[in-house]
């Protein structure tokens, strides 16, 4: 049995649920209990109609729950009969999950995590163990998001924006644990990209798709980081890279450009070149005046000066950083790179060091570490 | 079985005999110690004696209730003289002796010229469970 095939069908079984009048905190927690049902039964017996029986599942089970919600509290008074089952598309729901899931009421943290349940289908357990939190305060968590969305009415228009910048944080959190949460963030944006008509969703989608592919080159076995220009760009997924190429070739050609886009725009330029010396900085470089246009981001001019560096030399590259206010992250490690190639190891060396000392990760401390050692030992 | 924090100190610890900064080392001395510290834990998962380990970033600061209605007092980026801990691995072992044989072994990571650091580790036993049998 495919999971994540099982696991697509989550939101428009939910969506049916909520049509027929479930809450839907009470419809999700039903939702769940099918799926996992679904996994011990479709092995030695699988369904005719997949969706169908986990509707029929997750209704029984939302109406047992129900009953024995209202015998708690000596009631009877609640839905007993099966309504005939709505006839809005299966495709609005999907869409108004996604806005209720991120919806701006949501800290981030409780927007991903309810999205991945809700939206993704997976259980509590896998998404604690992808962030590396214990079950039960994932379980508190998602608990209390839902308890935030509840007055939410499930059919208002919500913001696109907000639903983008949930999925990239996402795909941004990477690999730990036994879930890929990247490659289910490339799932999930590409469900929403076939939902709804907006470039920046596409852009997003292709954004995943460029930088997806690098994975395989991107660190060594033992973890180490392979920086861009030197991966082993025959490791890298071809067929992942014309995919996002073409999705962004026709979200571009709307004419309607967003920062995702422009970003994309930036990771295809990358995956362009067969080897990091063919890399067109020139056009890259627009592309981040582009990019700084649109979002006016320090870490976007930034990578701009990496870029400026490559494009127009070192110098230019130390020019463009000195407009660059140095509290941005990774401002040492950029600083460092293009002293080096500017061909002050003594300089670079120790600003390699002190990039270490302010890495946001251990990958990233160790890679810059050894960038000192590697200098320091030159001499 | 027990359990046991093993500390690592950026600041703090009396220093170590094989002292030269990280970034002093060779590429190849930085790997090989790495490798070390990925090989120890790799080895206690191995035996069931891993529990955890985390490293911490080397910036922190102290905080202190302000007092009603206003806001947090904070003292910081610590002071140059202030203890400051680097990371930590906990490990679940059958008696102080194995503890002090792990922590021991740790302290062994190759550093500059591929020499052993004999870096101080602070060893602290956790407080156990009450036990259900009493009597």
């Amino acid at each position: 049995m495919n999971e994540a095939l099982l696991r697509s069908l989550t939101p428009s079984v939910l969506g049916v649920l909520v049509r027929r009048g479930a809450d839907f905190a009470a419809a999700e927690d039903a939702v769940q209990d099918a799926l996992v049902e679904a996994i011990r039964v479709w092995p030695t017996d699988p369904p005719r109609d997949a969706k169908g029986w986990l509707v029929t599942v997750a209704w029984r089970r939302f109406l047992d729950a129900t009953r024995a919600d209202a015998a708690r509290r000596r009631r009877e008074d609640v839905v007993d009969e099966e309504p005939a089952p709505g006839s809005a598309p299966a495709v609005d729901d999907t869409l108004q999950l996604y806005f209720l899931c991120a919806h701006p009421s949501l800290t981030p943290s409780s927007a991903v995590a309810l999205t991945l349940r809700a939206v993704g289908g997976l259980t509590t357990r896998q998404i604690a163990q992808a962030y590396l939190v214990p079950e039960a305060t994932m379980a508190q968590r998602i608990s209390r998001a839902k308890r935030t969305v509840s007055g939410v009415r499930f059919d208002q228009p919500g913001d696109v924006a907000t639903v983008l910048r949930v999925l990239y944080l996402v795909f941004n959190e990477g690999y730990s644990g036994d879930v890929d949460l990247a490659s289910e963030a490339i799932r999930l944006t590409r469900q929403l990209a076939s939902a709804i008509d907006h470039p920046e969703a596409a852009g997003l989608l292709a954004l995943m798709l460029l930088h997806h592919a690098r994975r395989a080159a991107r660190t060594t076995p033992d973890g180490s980081l392979v920086p861009l220009a030197e991966q082993d760009r025959g490791r890298w997924d071809t067929a992942s890279i014309a995919e996002g190429v073409e999705i962004l070739q026709a979200a571009l050609a709307r004419d309607q450009l967003g920062e995702f886009q422009a970003q994309a725009a930036i990771a295809a330029l990358h995956a362009d070149a067969l080897v990091a010396e063919e890399t067109d900085w020139v056009q890259i470089v627009e592309w981040y005046d582009e990019l700084a246009r649109l979002t006016d981001s320090p870490v976007v001019r930034l990578n701009r000066a990496v870029a400026v560096g490559e494009a127009d030399g070192a110098r230019a590259g130390l020019a463009a950083l000195a407009g660059v206010d140095e509290s941005v992250p990774r401002y040492a490690a950029v600083a460092a790179y293009l002293h080096e190639r500017d061909g002050d190891v003594v300089a670079a060396a120790r600003l390699y060091a002190e990039a270490a000392l302010k890495a946001p990760n251990l990958a990233e401390r160790d890679h810059l570490t050894r960038q000192a050692a590697r200098l320091n030992s030159l001499r | 079985m027990a359990k046991y924090l093993l500390l690592k100190h950026y600041r703090g610890a009396p220093a170590s005999v094989n002292d030269v900064p990280m970034d002093q080392w060779t590429p190849e001395e930085v790997s090989a110690h790495l490798q070390y510290m990925r090989d120890f834990a790799n080895r206690l998962e191995e035996t069931g004696e891993y529990v955890d380990e985390q490293a911490l970033a080397p910036e922190g600061t102290f905080v202190q209730y302000g007092g009603e209605g206003r806001p947090p007092v904070t003292d910081g980026p610590f002071a140059e003289t202030k203890d400051l801990i680097a990371g930590w691995m906990v490990i679940d072992v059958d008696s102080y002796e194995r503890a002090v044989e792990l922590a021991g072994e740790l302290s062994a990571a190759p550093g500059a010229g591929g020499k052993p650091i004999h870096e101080w580790l602070e060893l602290r036993p956790f407080y156990g469970v009450s036990p259900t049998i009493t009597e």
